[in-house]
């Protein structure tokens, strides 16, 4: 049996979260190759769409990374973020997918130890779940 | 000239679609008279063998309500494809699957041990659940397979036009089928309503503040709604922004909250849609207090996907494994 690999989406915003992974290469900080990144100009962009997309299309995880609370340079993205992913991993046990598989947090543009320390987090804890499977009848991790 | 021929046949749903027709009232009778009805199980009586001994495409409209959820209704449908111009997924089940397509949540074995098993008013000794084959008094008798997941109609064959609605409201059937008779057809893949958020025409549009905050969220027996007022600044939970205009609001009218029974807009997954406009006016500065208020939507997959779970992002099989 081959090794599993997850594939995990990160919706990074450009502001901070995208700036901490820049800088974590910058510094030649290791963190695992299965997090695939999209930037985002702001994490208020991530429509739930996106996320249900990624789950659908074959994603094994998905993380969302916006700035600290207060530091949102629209104001108030990160807030709306936060609170649309908060529902969405309200939501997503009911269709098979356990809600870890869905981080929200905050990173800022200097924390890119921070960033390697959740990418690396993230990617052992998908491993251990093992594949998304939500095909068939979609209800096949018992979450609920 | 021949009268034009219109099939109606159900499969996953109430029954309500065949009704709606009945609930254009007067206007039942000029169709009676414009159409020849060749099959309609719900209201006359015609057999299954006639159509199969029809011409292809001799039945000018057929309307099919209700999603696809065993074997017998995909053979119907599969048959009247063939035997059909036009086919119209109608109402909300056809197109999107409806309520019965929550089982999608589920699977078949948990839905019999809920109906057949476990529920507290079945009496089941024999522990008995419906069977595509079972043996009785010698005979082998043989019902349709119930699938696993509930699928929309356009899973199943190819479908012309759709017409939302749970059920369609009678101004939208009777526009729908004065054009569809009328030989002035809209491009293939139309859903029979106009594409906006039932918001832009609700005439409590204009009570909204500049600013939305929901503080809390209620159910609508919790409270006692003002009739004038915007539900979501009422702290009601109204699937007005996610769910497409042209019901003509019966239920605000009726002082209560939209449930999106008209599905989404174009290319839009209904749920993530709502959770997106929730998300912008739910108050909140930290994780507990959001949780706090989003203790008040103890089901999210079942109020914001209530019709639409069978054409949702995650509540269907992938098209490439279909």
């Amino acid at each position: 049996m081959t090794e599993f690999k997850p594939k995990i989406i990160a919706f990074l915003c450009s502001w901070c979260s995208y700036a901490g992974a820049d800088k974590a290469g910058g510094q030649k900080l290791r963190y695992p190759a299965n997090i695939l990144v999209v930037r985002v100009m702001c994490t208020g962009r991530v429509d739930p769409r996106f996320v249900l997309k990624a789950f659908r299309e074959g994603a094994d995880g998905v993380m969302v990374l916006g700035c600290h609370t207060g530091d949102c340079h629209y104001r108030n993205g990160n807030m709306k973020a936060m609170k649309r992913m908060r529902l969405l991993s309200r939501m997503l046990p009911q269709f098979g997918i356990v809600k870890e598989r869905l981080m929200f947090n905050r990173v800022s543009g200097g924390e890119s130890e921070l960033f390697q320390k959740l990418a690396t987090e993230m990617t052992e804890n998908i491993t251990l779940m093992g594949p998304l499977k939500i095909e068939g009848f979609v209800k096949t991790e018992g979450a609920l | 000239m021949s009268k034009p021929k219109v099939a109606v046949i159900w499969n996953a749903s109430c029954g309500g679609c065949d009704e709606s027709l009945v609930d254009i009232e007067d206007k039942i009778i000029d169709l009676a008279d414009k159409v020849d009805f060749v099959l309609w199980p719900c209201a006359m009586d015609f057999k299954y063998n006639d159509v199969a001994a029809m011409k292809d495409g001799e039945i000018d409209i057929t309307l099919v309500n209700g999603g696809i959820q065993n074997s017998g209704q995909e053979k119907i449908v599969k048959l009247l494809r063939e035997k059909s111009k036009i086919i119209v997924a109608y109402g909300s089940c056809a197109w999107l699957g409806g309520v019965p397509s929550l089982i999608n949540l589920k699977n078949k074995k948990d839905s019999f041990a809920v109906n057949y098993l476990d529920c507290p008013s079945v009496i089941n000794p024999g522990k008995k659940v419906p069977m595509a084959k079972s043996m009785a008094d010698g005979y082998e008798l043989e019902l349709p397979e119930i699938f696993d997941t509930l699928y929309t109609l356009d899973d199943v064959i190819d479908v012309d036009y759709y017409l939302p609605g749970c059920p369609p409201m009678p101004a939208m059937i009777i526009n729908a089928l004065g054009e569809l008779l009328g030989g002035k057809l809209p491009p293939k893949g139309t859903i029979l309503s106009p594409d906006i958020s039932l918001c832009l025409s609700c005439s409590r549009n204009g009570t909204k503040p500049d600013r939305m905050v929901m503080g809390e969220i209620q159910r609508i027996h919790e409270i006692i709604a003002d009739p004038d007022q915007c539900f979501l600044n009422q702290d009601v939970l109204c699937m007005g922004p996610a769910t497409r205009d042209g019901c003509g609001y019966p239920c605000i009218t009726g002082n209560m909250p939209c449930t999106g029974c008209m599905g989404p807009m174009k290319n839009q997954d209904q749920g993530a849609k709502m959770i997106s406009a929730l998300g912008g006016i739910i108050d909140g500065y930290d994780e507990e207090a959001v949780d706090r208020i989003l203790d008040g939507i103890p089901d999210p997959a079942g109020t914001f996907y209530r019709y639409s779970t069978a054409a949702s992002y995650l509540g269907r099989r992938r098209e490439k494994n279909r």
